[in-house]
């Protein structure tokens, strides 16, 4: 592998923050859509970590990993997005701390 | 057919259960004839029971199982038939069957109808074990059993708390009796090793001479258990309360058969009795006080099933002073007729207080007579009956038991005096001025509510179930007393009366003297009472009549409000304080664990989060 060699330690670096990152957004954001997102950047972020380390040790795996995690995170957003129409038909917002009722 | 008496109390007890598990699918219709169905059948057995055992005049014993053994100790589950077996068992399913097919339509509009019938027929069923038994153990089963079914029939209507108060009170006063008839069995059986009723009888004659210590005590416990169930003076403070139950229920329970299980005990047992004259005596005593006491307090109340109640607890105390003075045949015949004309004057109150939209004032009533002439003249047979009137069955009774009253020596002595030998002619004024006042306050009671003006308008209409028992009791009340009740052989032989015309004419006036009175004062008002009580102390005697002297407010200070303090004072105790830390804790946690269910998203992610973070370094940390 010529050319640019980004250190594995650095891509975990980069992987681990943006993981703290989307669970902070999943933690402290209340907009429901946010959190979605949230849950998108910590998928990414582990996602990021299965190629970087398929790239240095030479495995295909990660990348097949990536794959699965997209084809997840695909399926995750069509549900997710049918949930969050859900919330906003029944209770009229998208603040997850007034939605805390099972049956309304 | 005699070995198949056990069929008589299983009818009733069948239907019962079968009505207590299945009675909220069953229709009304099917209910009603199970019912009254099951003790009418009862009453059709009894019938042939009573044809049969009437030819062979022999005493019976029918042996079913034995019931446990107990070292020595091994009661029978057997059934004992005798004169006085077969009349109380004509009582109980007769009147029984007659009261169960007015309830069908008494209480044809109520939601409970089912538990209403199970429990009358759980009643019928254990009266007739107490009736049937042979041995005082499993008397006492029916005893504590017919106790259980009149604390569940007089809180029937338990919405209201006051009735669940009257019946807690009828069940914990008759308790009092009771524990004293546990305890008298509980010495006759150490003392003589058997409880079977005949052989008890018999070993008590040859062990004990008249007048012994032993059988005194055991015949004054027993007693005790009789006054408590016959609502005897001391005991006597829960029977105007039960008049919370359905007016049916107060004609069969108390006032014809439940009422009587006390005359029946001592007239069952009297083989005792006579072994203990001091406390024959004292029964003839309480009969006297309680029904001149009833008689009293019956004459001010104003609530007809109350004037009924205190007319009820007086013509026991009759039966009471008839077992006192040895008079046992008198007293069952009084007991008898009692139930009778009982029994159809509370039927008819039941109609009154059916048709005026549960009116329970009698001056609220009046002219009654030609509105419900049904119940006027049905009234009119029963008060009749109640007041002795000449020919009536409660003549012949009542006239005898005054008579055996009159003679009565006693050979009793007390701190050397002896009290018997002029006690009779004392015991006879006293029923006399006991008569006088029961014709006076019976017939009060039909002057106010038949005749004068007429208060509330009856707006329901007896049906056939309604009217065709208070006739057929109507009949019974009237000729009820030209049979001779052949249970004479079952007690010691009496003596034939001498007394004069005169003590005979008297007998019979002084009713009539009642009547006349209670027409002058209620119905002519050319008589007043008003003379006397306008004096602060005619009112204030008035007031302590009324309140039935002052008794029930006598045990409020002297019994209930004490305890009321005690167990108030027991509140804080630190035993009780323990118990309550536990509570609070238990409630604490609950609350902090109930608080964690917020149902807020964020809440659980945070915490799902920090419980993985504490996971994982106590995972590293072990490692």
């Amino acid at each position: 592998m010529e050319g640019l060699a980004i250190p594995l330690n650095h891509v975990l670096i980069v992987a681990l923050l943006l993981f703290i990152t989307g669970l902070a957004g999943l933690m402290f954001r209340r907009n429901v859509i946010f959190m979605l997102m949230a849950l998108e950047v910590m998928l990414n972020s582990a996602g990021l970590a299965f190629v970087a380390a398929g790239t240095a040790w030479q495995q295909a795996d990660g990348q097949v990993i990536f794959m699965l995690i997209l084809a997840v995170a695909a399926a995750e957003v069509s549900v997710g997005l049918g949930l969050v129409l859900q919330i906003q038909r029944r209770f009229r917002t998208l603040d997850m701390d007034q939605a805390k009722r099972l049956n309304s | 057919m005699l070995n198949n008496v056990w069929l008589v109390p299983l009818l009733p007890f069948i239907s019962s259960v079968l009505l207590i598990l299945f009675g909220r699918q069953l229709p009304r219709k099917l209910i009603a004839t199970m019912g009254a169905g099951s003790v009418g059948f009862a009453a059709a057995l009894v019938l042939i029971v009573g044809l049969q055992f009437m030819q062979s005049q022999t005493s019976y014993t029918v042996h079913l199982w034995s019931w446990m053994q107990i070292g020595d100790f091994s009661p029978n589950f057997s059934f004992y038939i005798d004169q006085l077996t077969i009349v109380m068992m004509s009582i109980i399913t007769g009147v029984g069957f007659l009261i169960h097919l007015y309830s069908t339509e008494f209480m044809q509009d109520d939601s409970d109808y089912s538990r209403y019938f199970a429990y009358m027929n759980m009643f019928v069923a254990a009266m007739l074990i107490l009736v049937l038994a042979d041995n005082l153990l499993l008397l006492y089963l029916g005893w504590e059993g017919v106790g259980v079914c009149s604390y569940l029939l007089v809180g029937f209507w338990y919405q209201d708390p006051a009735n669940g108060a009257a019946s807690r009170k009828a069940f914990v006063v008759t308790r009092v009796g009771d524990t004293a008839m546990a305890l008298g069995l509980l010495l006759l059986f150490t003392e003589l090793r058997t409880l079977e009723i005949q052989a008890m009888l018999d070993a008590a004659n040859t062990a004990w001479g008249i007048g012994d210590t032993i059988p005194t005590i055991a015949a004054l416990l027993l007693l005790g258990g009789a006054v408590g169930k016959s609502a005897q003076l001391p005991l006597h403070t829960w029977l105007p309360d039960a008049m919370a139950g359905p007016t049916p229920v107060s004609a069969l329970i108390h006032a014809a058969t439940m009422v009587t299980a006390g005359v029946y005990l001592i007239a069952r047992t009297h083989g005792l009795f006579i072994l203990a004259p001091g406390v024959l005596m004292l029964v003839a005593v309480i009969g006297l006080a309680t029904l001149l006491i009833a008689a009293f307090t019956a004459l001010n109340q104003t609530d007809i099933k109350r004037i009924l109640a205190y007319s009820t607890i007086s013509q026991i105390g009759y039966m009471f002073l008839a077992l006192g003075v040895g008079a046992w045949s008198a007293s069952v015949f009084h007991l008898m007729t009692h139930a009778f004309f009982k029994a159809l004057l509370f039927l008819a109150a039941g109609a009154i207080i059916h048709c005026l939209h549960h009116e329970h004032n009698i001056f609220r009533m009046g002219g009654l007579r030609r509105k419900l002439p049904v119940v006027f003249w049905s009234f009119l047979i029963g008060s009749a009956a109640l007041a002795a009137l000449p020919f009536t069955s409660g003549f012949f009774s009542k006239d005898q038991i005054l008579l055996f009253a009159f003679e009565h020596h006693s050979s009793l002595t007390l701190l050397g005096f002896n009290l018997g030998s002029s006690i009779g002619p004392w015991l006879w004024a006293g029923g006399l001025l006991g008569a006088l006042l029961t014709a006076i306050y019976s017939f009060r009671l039909v002057f106010i509510v038949f005749f004068g003006e007429a208060q509330t308008e009856p707006n329901n209409h007896l049906g056939w179930r309604m009217a065709w028992p208070l006739a057929l009791l109507c009949l019974l009340s009237l000729i009820g007393g030209w049979f001779t009740l052949p249970i004479a052989s079952v007690f010691p032989a009496s003596a034939e009366h001498q007394v004069s015309h005169l003590i005979e004419g008297i007998s019979i006036a002084i009713p009539l003297i009642g009547v006349l009175i209670a027409w002058l004062v209620y119905y002519k008002h050319s008589l007043s009472f008003s003379r006397f009580t306008n004096f602060s102390s005619g009112q204030a005697l008035r007031r302590f009549w009324k309140g039935g002297w002052g008794i029930d407010t006598l045990y409020n200070a002297m019994l209930v409000s004490p305890y009321v303090a005690i167990a108030s004072a027991m509140r804080g105790e630190w035993l009780d304080k323990i118990y309550h830390a536990v509570v609070t804790i238990s409630v604490s946690l609950h609350q902090v664990l109930s608080d964690s269910q917020s149902g807020k998203m964020r809440w659980y992610i945070i915490s799902m989060v920090f419980g993985l973070i504490i996971l994982v370094s106590i995972l590293g940390w072990a490692n």
